[in-house]
């Protein structure tokens, strides 16, 4: 008997240490870059897990040194306004494949499903080419162009699949009263569609914000830089020396507001993450 | 009456589908312009001479680019750069994401703050996980060296990300961070639709907790499962960001991604690039049918209402 009381002993510690593992494995890495953030000169290169005396040289230094404000601006529009096109498109078009049957709709959902899967790389020319001729290179412009290539697809893959998910009498009532198509998504579906929406743009917004290939492409000034890029260019004085405590800190600041958001937002973006994959 | 009401149904259906074709025109119109028409362009500019710099029309030059292509080592070492990351990390991401699902679908306190602590990595940009990694790994005072020196498992530092034989795993390694929690997040939620009778049903069968993994989850998990790995691999095949920040892009490490953009961008050469990003999207073509083979994974659509 207490043999076996032993045993569940060690299997709840031995549980519990995994727990742990996975708890530091998931969070050390960030909570290191805010630790070293916080340390300025030479005391980035002591390995001390706390600093005693936290220092924002760091942060003054992102903002002073370059036109990291204007970088988050540009993120925030670039990704706002990418968001707000994506979810326009793709509402009237989640509508018509997840609601409506008809001929071609499983390969017009397969192309879907390949066009966000392309790699970027292979549109690379071509959307060079495109953005050149409008006159977006180097503009904001340019980049929501181009990142529709990826919003919109996945938008429209969302939804559909939360479109589908409502219940068949919500359109039959409408549809015998003779409403048209139009009317039964605006009147019956968008009221319903609120959180679908929300978890929809804040999953397109985050990848969005994440986007390095184009941004870094498409952009040649300091001022027009998305955040990823800007962090990734950070340099320091010599090339051989790279700024640490500067790039932890403009590392810390774009990633803040980002765990906020998955934080509040927890069952949400699971909810929306299974939508787009496990369903699919 | 009976035969009235049909008709009157399919004129119904017929507006329906008209109207689903208006919805779905501005979607398709514009999905045309930003990856129709560009990936045309592309592989029209893989067969000419195009260059970034100069303005004039290139030339049709047939498949010389893809002759050069063929013939260059450093292609052929960014293709097995390319296949060794995805292979490698996708595998360790899933048997780990199974592992940590596992572990978080025991019913115990603080559940829901380690679901929330798995959604960090997630968020994180793949910039600044690049970056922050590469702090960690700094060859001379990185934290993962202090740890290892002072665990006394290795006699002095190692350069993780300039190491040739070191700097790709570097990659895996901030890779596997990133999106394990992706993958441990989606498996959770196939474990728990699974209904708890069926494991009622084992333990008095008298299977133990590895019979049970291996007969009941894991075949029950596996469309999810499968999906998953396909979305992962597909993703990891496409990797530029990771290499281009934390190890510069260098040989050891170049993927498919980075040789095409560093030929289409920094040497200007845009039907070579162009070759090299065709390149790239063949292969991933021929993954997805490979894995949506393989898997059996019906990628089709519901009825609406289900």
């Amino acid at each position: 008997m207490s043999a076996r009381r032993l045993r569940r002993l060690v299997g709840r510690a031995a549980f519990a240490l995994l727990l742990a593992a996975i708890a530091l494995y998931t969070l050390f890495p960030f909570y290191w870059a805010v630790v070293s953030s916080l340390k300025a000169g030479s005391a980035l290169f002591t390995v001390e897990a706390f600093p005693a005396r936290p220092a924002w040289d760091n942060y003054a230094a992102v903002f002073r040194d370059g036109p990291f404000a204007r970088n988050i601006l540009n993120s925030v529009v670039v990704a706002g306004s990418v968001v707000a096109i994506s979810l326009a498109l793709a509402v009237t078009a989640a509508f018509a494949l997840g609601r409506v049957v008809f001929r071609g709709r499983g390969l017009m959902l397969s192309a879907i499903l390949a066009v966000s899967m392309f790699p970027q790389v292979a549109v690379l020319a071509g959307l060079f080419e495109l953005i050149r001729a409008l006159g977006l290179y180097n503009s904001l412009g340019g980049l929501v162009l181009s990142y529709l290539i990826f919003t919109l697809p996945f938008t429209t893959w969302v939804l559909t699949t939360f479109m589908r998910e409502m219940p068949l009498e919500l359109e039959e009532a409408a549809v015998i009263d003779g409403a048209t198509p139009w009317i039964v998504l605006t009147r019956i579906f968008l009221p319903l569609m609120g959180p679908a929406m929300v978890t929809t743009a804040l999953l397109a917004f985050i990848a969005a914000w994440n986007e390095f290939l184009f941004a870094l492409t498409f952009t040649l000034t300091d001022e027009m830089r998305t955040v990823p890029v800007a962090i990734a260019l950070i340099s320091g004085s010599s090339s051989f020396e790279l700024p640490w405590g500067r790039i932890m800190a403009a590392s810390v600041i774009v990633t803040v507001p980002l765990i906020a958001l998955a934080l509040v937002f927890q069952r949400r973006i699971v909810a929306g993450l299974t939508a787009g994959a496990v369903k699919g | 009456m009976v035969a009235r009401a049909r008709r009157g149904l399919s004129a119904l259906a017929l507006e329906r589908r008209r109207a689903a074709w208006l919805f779905l025109l501005p979607m398709v119109v514009a999905l045309l312009l930003v990856a129709g028409w560009p990936l045309a362009r592309t592989i029209w500019l893989s067969f000419t001479d195009a260059r970034l710099d100069d303005l004039a029309p290139p030339a049709f030059v047939g498949l010389l680019n893809y002759a050069f292509l063929a013939e260059d080592p450093e292609w052929w070492g960014a293709v097995r750069n390319t296949l060794v990351f995805a292979i490698v990390s996708v595998a360790i991401e899933t048997v780990l994401g199974i592992v940590i699902a596992l572990a978080l679908d025991a019913r115990m306190r603080g559940r829901g703050l380690m679901r929330a602590a798995m959604l960090v990595p997630w968020a994180i940009p793949t910039v600044v996980s690049a970056q922050m990694w590469g702090w960690m790994l700094h060859d001379q005072v990185g934290v993962v060296n202090e740890a290892l020196l002072g665990l006394g498992l290795i006699a002095e530092p190692l350069a993780f990300t300039a190491d040739p034989d070191l700097a790709l795993w570097a990659v895996v390694a901030v890779d596997v961070w990133k999106t394990t929690p992706f993958m441990a997040l989606l498996t959770l939620a196939a474990l728990q639709l699974l209904p708890g009778e069926l494991y009622e049903a084992a333990e008095i069968d008298g299977l133990g907790p590895v019979g049970r993994f291996f007969r009941i989850t894991l075949p029950l998990i596996r469309p999810a499962l499968m999906v998953a790995i396909i979305f992962r691999t597909l993703d990891a095949l496409r990797v530029f960001d990771l290499m281009y920040v934390l190890t510069g892009g260098s040989a050891a490490t170049a993927s498919m991604s980075v040789y095409a953009r560093r030929h289409l961008v920094e040497f200007q050469d845009v039907g070579y690039g162009s070759a090299a990003a065709t390149g790239l999207f063949l292969v991933i073509a021929a993954a997805t049918v490979l894995l949506v083979t393989l898997g059996r994974v019906r990628l089709g659509a519901g009825e609406p209402g289900r």
